[in-house]
């Protein structure tokens, strides 16, 4: 538990308050974690950025695109991807627990009609063609990415080994970083130390 | 043909998917936005070398072997 508080020395220890916490939180709505700790800039980018790719993601499929399913192991899959993004692909689960003839909110996320004769699911691919295929894919991306930032959320961002920057040539350096030659490894995060003592500086660049 | 049917179609979906993944990677390496965004940048620029580069060789492959 402690152990996220306690990066390296020379390197930005950022405040991770609660990381289990966090890391629940950041489970359940992309970037709330972050947010919760204080890093307000970070969780905007991860809300924006997965969100958005969720919810384009199901705009292309109309809704279809997330459900949960059963009835294979890709499927069971896909949906464990998509559960990634936390609450917003939890209406699946209580879709997938009624009859598939009689869902809520017109549809959406409910599992598609497999018996009976009737195959919804292939009625769907093609009537969006190509367009559902991206939607689960971009529902399975968001949820992917958000596993990344449940990790960040929960540990801090992953800093490069200083035997990685050593590496670098100097014009890959980002500002912050400068070359390797320079004299000790340096990252973004040791600019971050240098901006708590600027008046302005926020509270999640302190060390 | 082939690039005219490929840009006509799928290839656009790739956009928003390449500037979401770079900017979510870019925020798991860093902690503050300049580099983050630069981060992103060099991701995206590598992603698309890296397609462009095997589609490059498909398109050979198949431009010797049709």
């Amino acid at each position: 538990m402690s152990e996220p508080n306690r990066p390296p020395e020379g390197e930005l220890q950022v405040e991770l308050r609660n990381p289990v916490l966090a890391a629940l939180l950041a489970w359940l709505w992309p970037g709330a974690g972050h947010i919760y700790q204080g890093r307000h800039g970070k969780g905007a980018l991860f809300m924006v950025c997965i969100m958005s790719t969720f919810l384009f993601g199901l705009w292309l499929g109309e809704g279809r695109t997330v459900y949960a399913s059963n009835r294979t192991i890709a499927r069971k899959l896909v949906y464990a991807c998509q559960l990634g993004v936390g609450l917003p692909a939890m209406p699946a689960l209580v879709q997938a627990g009624r009859d598939p003839r009689d869902p809520l909110w017109g549809g959406i996320m409910a599992p598609p009609i497999e018996e009976g004769g009737i195959d919804e699911l292939s009625e769907l691919n093609r009537t969006y063609g190509a367009r559902y295929d991206m939607g689960v894919l971009y529902t399975m991306v968001a949820g992917l990415l958000n596993v990344l930032a449940i990790f960040d959320a929960y540990g801090g961002p992953l800093v490069p080994a200083p035997e990685e920057q050593k590496k670098r040539k100097p014009r890959d350096d980002t500002p912050g970083e400068p070359a390797a030659s320079d004299g000790p490894p340096r990252s973004d995060e040791t600019a971050a130390n240098e901006a708590e003592n600027r008046p302005d500086s926020s509270p999640t660049e302190r060390s | 043909m082939l690039l005219a049917s490929i840009f006509d179609k799928q290839i656009w979906f790739l956009l928003p998917l390449l500037v979401t993944v770079s900017l979510v990677y870019g925020a798991t390496r860093h902690e503050l936005m300049q580099p983050i965004l630069h981060h992103a940048y060099r991701s995206g620029v590598w992603m698309v070398s890296f397609m462009l580069t095997v589609f490059l060789i498909l398109w050979a492959l198949a431009w010797l072997v049709g």
